[in-house]
C-alpha cells in the first residue's frame, strides 16, 4: 500500500461527493455527498499523516473532521425539517426565497 | 454781569425744553416760564449794557472761549462768547423787543389752543437769535443761523391748520435755506483756504493774505447771501410778506428786531472780510431791494403787508448803508427801526384784535376808539418817515448821508443816494397813506367801527415802551461814539490789483471805503485821530491817501449837511403828498390808479416776483423733480429690474445645471447600481447545484492554470 494508492481513493470518493451534491435534488442525498466529500478529506489528512509527516497530527484533524461532520448532519437534518414543515418538501431547488 | 452772559441764551431754552415737556400741566399754561426766562435775560443784558457804556471804550472787547469739540487733538472747535459794543447793543433790542413781544403776546394769544406751545416757539426762537448774537465764530453762528431758520418756520407756520400759514412757513424756511447755501459756501470757502473758524482768526488769516482777491470776494458774497435770505433783500424778499401768516406778535419778533435783523447783524459782525467788490454788491441788493418793496408797498392793503413791505425796504436801506461804508449808520438804523418797526407791528396786532379785519379799506377813524394805540402808531410813523428828533430821522439821515458821501467819491455810484432819497419820501408817503386810511377819516365799516375798542394794558404798555423808545435822544451821541467801523482786514494792495483794471476810478473806490471809516454824523478832533490811527494800520494805503483827510472829513461833513437837508425835504413831501391825495381828498386815489392802470397792477401784483419764482424756480424744480423721477423709474429703477432679470435668468441656468448635471450625477449613481444589481441577481439563482459547479470549476480553473 502505498501513498498514491490512499490518493486516488481519496481522489474518487471526492468524485463520487461532488457528483452526488451536483445530480442530487433531495436534500438528504445532497448532505450524503457532503459527507462522503469530508470523509475523502479525512483519507487524505491520514495518508499524508501516516507517510509524510509522520506525525499524528493529521489523525487528530480527522477525527475533528467526523465530530464536525456528524454534528454538521445535526444540524442540516434539523434545517431539513424546518424545510419540510414549511415546503411539504426537502427538494433544495425550492428553498430558493432569498434570490433576489 | 457780563460773567453770565451765557444765561440770556440757555434761559429761553431751558423755558423751551419746560414749556414744551409739561407746560401745558403748569399753572397758567406756562406762559410765565417764558416771560420769566426773557426778562431775566433782559436784566442781565441791561447790566452789559450799563457795564460796557460804564467803560465808554470803542475797542472794548470781552471774548471767553472753550474747547466744544476736540477732533483728535489737531484741530479743536472751540466755543465762545463774545460781546463788544455791537453784541451788547444786539443783546438790548433782543431781549428788550422779545420780552415785550412775550408780554404782548400773553394778551394776543389768550385761550388760543397751543398756548403753551407758542411760547415754547417764542423761547427757541429767542434763544436761537441770542446764541446768534453772542456767538464768536462762523460756525456757531452758522449753528445759530440755521436754528432761528427752525424756529421761524415753526412760528410763521404756527397756525398751521390755515393752508396758507403753513404755506408761509414752508416758503420762509426753503427761500431762506436758498440763502444760507451761499452762506455755508462761503464760510466753507473761508474756512479751507484760513483753516480757521473764529471771526479774529479769520480777520488776521485774510491780513496775511491767505486768501485774497477775488475769492475772497467770493467768500464774502456768499456769506452776503446769508443775509440775503434772513435780512429778505432782493431777490429772496418774497419769503417775508408772506410770512405775515404767522401771529401778529410773532411778525413783530421776527420782522422787526430779531431775524431779519440777524441778516445786518451779520454783515456788521464779518465786516472786516468784505472786498470793495463786495461793498458794491452789497450797495446794490439793498438800493433794488429798499426801492422795489416800497413800490410794492404803495399798492398794497393789508395793514400787515405794508408794514411787511416797509420792513424789507428799511432793511434794504441798513444794507445799503453798511454797503456804502456806513457801518455806524446801517447798524444804527437796524437799532431805531427795532424799537419803532416792533411798536408798528404790535399796533397793528392791537387793531386787528379791536376790528377783526387786516383790509385798511375797511378801517378809518379809529383814533377815536384807540387813541393810545393811535398815538404810538403816529410817533412810529412819524420816526420810519424820518420826521426830525425821531430816532429814524437820526439812523436814516446817517445812511443817506453815508450814501452821499460815497457817491461823492464815485460819481458813477451817486444812483444809491438818487435812490435812497427818493424811496426815503416814499417811505414817508405810504406809512402815512397808512396811518391816514385806518385811524383818521370817516369810518368805512360802521359795523365794524362800532365793534372795536381799545386793547387792554398788558397789550398797549409794550406800545407806549416802544414809541417812547421810538425817539432821537435816546440814540444820539453814545451810538456813534461806541459802534465804529473795524479796520478791514484786506489789504489795500491787493484791492487795487484784484479790482477792475487800474484806472483813477477803480483805486479811488478802494480807497475811498477804508476813508469812509470815519465816523460820519459828526466832525470833531476826536473822529481825526481815529481816522489817523486807522489809515496807518492799513498800511501803504497812508503814503498815497494820507493827505486827504481833511478833505475827508470836510467832505464827509458837507455830504451829511446835504443829506440832513435833502431827507427832510423829500419827507415833508412824502407826508404833505400823503395828506393831499388820502386826508383832504384833492387828488382822488382811485383815478390816479386808473389813470396809471397798468403800473398799479404790476404794483399790486408785488411786481410779479411770486409769479416770476413759480414760473421759473418752482416750476423749474417741479420739471427737474419730474425729469430726476423719470429717471429714477426709468432708468435707476431698470438697472435695479435688469439685475433683477439677470438674476432670474442666472437662476434659471443654474437650476437647469442643478437638475440635469448635480441631479443626474445622482440618479445616475443610483441608476448604476440599480442595473448593475439587477444584472449581477441572475448570477444569484438560489439553485446549489450551480454554486457547487462554479465552485469545483473555479477549483478546476485554479488547477488548470497552476499547473501550466
Amino acid at each position: 500500500m502505498g501513498l498514491d494508492k490512499l490518493l486516488v481513493v481519496g481522489a474518487a470518493l471526492f468524485c463520487c461527493g461532488l457528483y452526488t451534491i451536483l445530480t442530487r435534488r433531495n436534500a438528504v442525498a445532497v448532505l450524503m455527498g457532503v459527507e462522503l466529500i469530508l470523509n475523502s478529506a479525512n483519507i487524505n489528512f491520514v495518508a499524508f499523516s501516516h507517510y509524510v509527516s509522520r506525525t499524528i497530527g493529521g489523525q487528530i484533524f480527522a477525527v475533528f473532521v467526523i465530530v464536525l461532520a456528524a454534528a454538521e448532519a445535526a444540524v442540516a437534518l434539523a434545517i431539513f425539517l424546518r424545510l419540510y414543515a414549511t415546503t411539504g418538501t426537502v427538494e433544495v431547488d425550492t428553498a430558493d426565497h432569498l434570490k433576489g | 454781569m457780563i460773567r453770565y452772559a451765557h444765561f440770556i441764551p440757555l434761559l429761553p431754552l431751558f423755558a423751551f425744553f419746560i414749556n414744551i415737556a409739561v407746560g401745558r400741566r403748569l399753572p397758567r399754561k406756562g406762559d410765565w416760564v417764558s416771560l420769566g426766562a426773557i426778562a431775566i435775560g433782559l436784566a442781565i443784558s441791561i447790566g452789559i449794557f450799563y457795564e460796557v457804556f460804564r467803560v465808554y471804550d470803542p475797542n472794548f472787547k470781552y471774548h471767553v472761549t472753550f474747547p466744544w469739540l476736540d477732533l483728535g487733538g489737531r484741530f479743536v472747535i472751540r466755543a465762545g462768547i463774545l460781546i463788544d459794543n455791537v453784541t451788547a447793543v444786539m443783546l438790548l433790542v433782543v431781549t428788550g423787543v422779545s420780552a415785550l413781544v412775550h408780554l404782548f403776546s400773553v394778551g394776543y394769544m389768550h385761550g388760543d389752543p397751543r398756548y403753551s406751545r407758542y411760547f415754547a416757539y417764542l423761547s427757541i426762537f429767542s434763544f436761537s437769535m441770542l446764541g446768534l448774537v453772542l456767538s464768536d465764530s462762523f460756525f456757531f453762528i452758522y449753528i445759530f443761523w440755521e436754528l432761528v431758520g427752525v424756529s421761524s418756520y415753526l412760528l410763521i407756520g404756527f397756525w398751521f391748520e390755515k393752508k396758507s400759514a403753513s404755506d408761509a412757513g414752508k416758503k420762509a424756511f426753503i427761500v431762506n435755506r436758498v440763502g444760507d447755501f451761499g452762506f455755508l459756501l462761503g464760510f466753507l470757502l473761508l474756512f479751507a483756504t484760513t483753516g480757521a473758524l473764529g471771526y479774529d482768526e479769520v480777520f488776521q488769516a485774510i491780513r496775511e493774505g491767505k486768501i485774497e482777491g477775488t475769492l475772497l470776494t467770493l467768500a464774502g458774497i456768499g456769506i452776503f447771501c446769508g443775509a440775503i435770505g434772513k435780512s429778505a433783500q432782493f431777490p429772496l424778499h418774497v419769503w417775508l410778506p408772506d410770512a405775515m401768516e404767522g401771529p401778529t406778535p410773532v411778525s413783530a419778533l421776527i420782522h422787526a428786531a430779531t431775524m431779519v435783523a440777524a441778516g445786518v447783524y451779520l454783515v456788521g459782525r464779518v465786516y472786516p472780510i468784505f472786498t470793495p467788490d463786495a461793498f458794491l454788491v452789497i450797495a446794490y441788493i439793498g438800493l433794488v431791494t429798499l426801492f422795489i418793496t416800497a413800490t410794492i408797498a404803495l399798492a398794497a392793503t393789508d395793514i400787515k403787508k405794508v408794514l411787511a413791505y416797509s420792513t424789507c425796504s428799511q432793511l434794504g436801506f441798513m444794507i445799503m448803508g453798511l454797503g456804502v461804508g456806513g457801518y455806524t449808520a446801517g447798524l444804527a438804523h437796524l437799532t431805531t427801526h427795532a424799537a419803532f418797526k416792533a411798536c408798528l407791528f404790535l399796533g397793528s396786532g392791537s387793531v386787528i384784535h379791536a376790528v377783526h379785519s387786516q383790509e385798511i379799506t375797511e378801517m378809518g377813524a379809529l383814533r377815536r376808539k384807540m387813541p393810545i394805540t393811535f398815538v404810538t402808531f403816529l410817533v412810529a410813523t412819524l420816526s420810519i418817515a424820518g420826521v426830525p428828533f425821531f430816532s429814524g430821522f437820526y439812523s436814516k439821515d446817517m445812511i443817506l448821508g453815508a450814501a452821499l458821501e460815497f457817491g461823492l467819491r464815485n460819481p458813477k455810484h451817486i444812483l444809491l443816494f438818487a435812490g435812497a432819497l427818493f424811496t426815503a419820501g416814499l417811505t414817508a408817503f405810504y406809512m402815512f397813506r397808512l396811518v391816514i386810511l385806518t385811524f383818521l377819516g370817516k369810518p368805512k365799516d360802521h359795523h365794524k367801527f362800532d365793534h372795536a375798542h381799545e386793547s387792554p394794558p398788558n397789550m398797549w404798555v409794550p406800545l407806549v415802551i416802544l414809541a417812547g423808545l421810538s425817539f432821537s435822544f435816546w440814540y444820539s451821541g453814545w451810538f456813534g461814539d461806541l459802534v465804529k467801523k473795524p479796520a478791514s482786514a484786506v489789504p489795500v494792495v491787493s484791492a487795487a490789483v484784484h479790482g477792475e483794471p487800474a484806472t483813477a476810478d477803480s483805486s479811488s473806490l478802494a480807497a475811498a471805503l477804508p476813508h469812509a471809516q470815519t465816523p460820519v454824523h459828526e466832525a470833531s478832533t476826536a473822529t481825526h485821530d481815529v481816522s489817523g490811527s486807522r489809515t496807518e494800520r492799513t498800511g501803504g494805503h497812508a503814503a498815497a491817501h494820507g493827505g486827504e483827510s481833511d478833505h475827508d472829513a470836510h467832505l464827509a461833513h458837507t455830504a451829511h449837511t446835504w443829506a440832513m437837508f435833502s431827507s427832510v425835504a423829500v419827507g415833508t413831501l412824502g407826508i404833505s403828498l400823503a395828506f393831499v391825495v388820502y386826508f383832504f381828498g384833492w387828488v382822488n386815489p382811485d383815478r390816479v390808479a386808473a389813470a396809471f392802470s397798468p403800473m398799479h397792477t404790476f404794483l399790486r401784483n408785488k411786481w410779479y416776483f411770486d409769479e416770476l419764482y413759480e414760473a421759473t424756480a418752482v416750476n423749474g424744480m417741479k420739471a427737474l423733480s419730474r425729469g430726476l423721477g423719470w429717471f429714477d423709474l426709468h432708468v435707476v429703477d431698470g438697472l435695479v429690474n435688469l439685475c433683477a432679470q439677470l438674476g432670474v435668468w442666472t437662476s434659471f441656468l443654474v437650476g437647469k445645471f442643478d437638475n440635469s448635471v448635480v441631479d443626474g450625477a445622482v440618479n445616475g449613481v443610483a441608476t448604476v447600481t440599480i442595473e448593475s444589481g439587477s444584472f449581477f441577481r441572475r448570477f444569484q439563482t438560489g439553485k446549489l447545484y450551480h454554486y457547487v459547479f462554479v465552485l469545483a470549476g473555479g477549483i478546476l480553473i485554479i488547477y488548470l492554470v497552476k499547473a501550466f
